[in-house]
């Protein structure tokens, strides 16, 4: 049912890139889905760019998170229309066979977000770095109170979320596995581990899970916003809201928000546009002088805090909302 | 009326989720401290409400010998739809949930007609909807959470203390349409009729029960569920979130085949669905309690659910 939609997409790809290819550098976007306020942000930043330096920008993106075929074949309707760079955010390690081939075809392939095996290039956010900052200020938050912490991460396997993990562990003062490593660390201190899949409606099974396991928890690491605002509604129903620490990772807007609203104490925010824009960049830069870009490029990453705690570098939810993605 | 007492048990293979969930219960009872308590089955079952409301629908279309793929999705369109129609909109509560609950049962209809006017097999029809309603749902919401939802939508998800127990709202909803649908399939005619259409289409048509009128009302009727059970998320969760369903789609149709309900159709409880979401919940929880990580879950619930499948085929050769 697919073929005919597909194959008309790649001739109209084809038409567009070959009308434009004389003049204007032509730079693809794929990002894993399209729906995602993380990636419609990132387009937006994509296309601010490609407009202010004269470039085309085809974009295009999986159904969900670990759609590759999707990817895969984006990446050749875009060989085939001309374009010269790709960005893609990694859904999985299966798009690398396309991406050689596209590379030995001439095209540069940058990763933003995701880093996979083969890139020219990875734009991209610190993911233990974010970890570290969040650990470092929960811990600097508990004071001195034995911690007790709850870990809500993503699903087994992950390396984002296993970087987050032992970042902020490691930031927590805690021993842990280092940037490279897949493996979720443990200690003593960690009393609880479950998996969210990222998702609100899990976050919360995990959390009640947790608390009924160890009904003391005083932190909680989550994987990203939603499961952080699922934990605390676990945390509220069990009148345990008060006192405990909930740290994330993300900034996008409703995360951010709740931080002003004191769901969560704290979230390392992280910068789509500017992966984007970097990208856009680099593209143009490559159609030009045919200089590719290399290495990995750390887009930033900042602690955004409710309240600021001593010792610790954190900026206010309202620098955080300036800078979020979604609504506000 | 004259059966014995061998005809009133069930067979085997409905029998079977009762006595997972007993051996589960005993193995996480004697290896954690706290999984034998009121508080913990009451919090399991609060966890279950949402996937063992969207099975009574899918139960009721595999004992039709149909699948129904699109469940979790048009739960989560429907959730998302009533949470806007009362923040966004600013709809009265009980307009907002008839809203969602009737996206949801129109989506049932939909799936009936093409199943029953056009003859096309559930199995496509449902992943056509699936896909219709994912997409909906993502486009409707922006891709994002609704929150701030009245508190009066989200009665459901509140507790009332029994035996120094709490006990949520919608837990006692989940139950009471448990009994219903169970009373309703065993005791009613139209109720037979299901198991019958699910048994032998044909054999039924010729004795005179119009078995795509059945088999229409069985699918809205699994839409009104779908609803139903949207508003126990948005209770459970207290948001409107667009990224729900993805995985209650499979847990529900796992929770029915655990509970012994035959792929086949026309045999099985809708007791036993119930049972079946209880187990997935028991080992969720218990493997949280014993601190195993949560690939041990999807394994064993992976050789349960081929374990109740083989039980249910090795019956039917018996029977024969």
């Amino acid at each position: 049912m697919k073929r005919p939609a597909l194959v008309a997409t790649t001739a109209l790809l084809a038409l567009l890139g070959t009308a434009h290819a004389a003049d204007q550098p032509v730079i693809g976007l794929i990002t894993k889905t399209e729906t995602n306020p993380f990636f419609v942000k990132m387009k937006e930043g994509a296309q601010a760019e490609a407009k202010k330096l004269g470039a085309k920008l085809m974009t295009a993106s999986g159904k969900k998170d670990g759609d590759t075929a999707a990817q895969i074949t984006a990446i050749e309707n875009m060989v085939t229309a001309g374009a010269k760079t790709i960005l893609i955010t990694s859904s999985g390690d299966a798009i690398i066979p396309a991406v050689k081939k596209a590379q030995a075809k001439g095209v540069q392939v940058i990763a933003l977000d995701s880093p996979f095996d083969g890139a020219d290039a990875l734009f991209a956010t610190d993911n233990y770095k974010a970890g570290v900052l969040i650990g470092q200020y929960a811990k600097a938050a508990l004071g001195n109170k034995p911690a007790r912490i709850a870990m809500l991460d993503l699903f087994p396997g992950h390396p984002v979320g296993a970087q987050r993990h032992n970042g902020f562990m490691a930031g927590f003062g805690l021993k842990a596995n280092d940037a490279k490593s897949n493996e979720l660390s443990s200690t003593a201190e960690t009393v609880c581990a479950a998996d969210t899949d990222g998702n609100q409606a899990k976050g919360q099974t995990a959390m009640e899970n947790c608390l009924q396991k160890a009904p003391d928890i005083n932190v909680v690491y989550t994987i990203n916003e939603p499961a952080a605002a699922g934990a605390f509604n676990a945390l509220k129903k069990a009148g345990k809201d008060k006192g405990v620490v909930i740290v994330s990772v993300d900034g996008g807007c409703a995360g951010v928000a709740d931080v002003g609203k004191g769901v969560i104490a704290a979230t390392s925010q992280q910068y789509p546009l500017k992966m984007a824009a970097m990208g856009v960049a680099a593209g143009v830069d490559y159609a030009k002088g045919g200089k590719k870009a290399s290495g990995y490029v750390d887009t930033g990453v900042t602690l955004i805090a409710g309240q600021a705690v001593a010792g610790i570098d954190s900026q206010s939810v309202k620098v955080g909302t300036d800078l979020c993605w979604g609504k506000k | 009326m004259n059966t014995s007492l061998k005809d009133k048990l069930p067979p085997l293979s409905q029998l079977g989720p009762f006595i997972a969930l007993a051996v589960a219960s005993l193995i996480f009872g004697l290896s954690t401290e706290n999984f034998f308590s009121g508080a913990n089955f009451a919090l399991i079952l609060q966890q279950v409400m949402v996937v063992g409301v969207i099975a009574i629908g899918q139960t009721l279309i595999i004992l039709t010998a149909g699948i129904d793929l699109s469940c979790g999705m048009l739960m989560a369109l429907g959730s998302i739809v009533m949470t806007r129609f009362a923040v966004d909109y600013g709809l009265p509560v009980p307009v907002a949930i008839a809203a969602g609950v009737g996206v949801t049962t129109l989506f049932g209809l939909l799936n009936g007609l093409l199943v029953t006017r056009i003859k096309l097999p559930p199995f496509i029809v449902t992943l056509g909807t699936m896909n219709v309603a994912f997409a909906i749902t993502q486009l409707y919401s922006d891709a994002q959470t609704v929150s701030n939802v009245p508190d009066s939508m989200t009665w459901l998800g509140n507790t009332f203390t029994l035996g120094g127990t709490q006990i949520a709202f919608g837990v006692v909803m989940m139950g009471v349409l448990y009994l219903g649908v169970d009373y309703w399939l065993r005791d009613t005619a139209s109720g037979r009729h299901v198991y019958a259409v699910g048994n032998h289409p044909e054999a039924t048509r010729l004795v005179g029960i119009p078995t795509d009128r059945v088999l229409l009302g069985v699918y809205v009727l699994a839409g009104v569920f779908y609803g139903l059970a949207s508003l126990l998320s948005v209770a459970r969760t207290g948001v409107g979130d667009p990224n729900g369903g993805q995985t209650e789609n499979l847990d529900a149709i796992t929770a029915v085949v655990l509970g012994g309900t035959s792929l086949f159709g026309g045999r099985g409880l809708v007791l036993g669905s119930l049972a079946g979401a209880i187990v997935v919940g028991v080992l969720r929880n218990g493997l949280t309690l014993m601190g195993v990580s949560s690939v041990y879950q999807v394994l064993i619930t992976g050789i349960l659910v081929i374990l109740a499948v083989a039980v249910d085929q090795l019956s039917r050769k018996g029977d024969r």
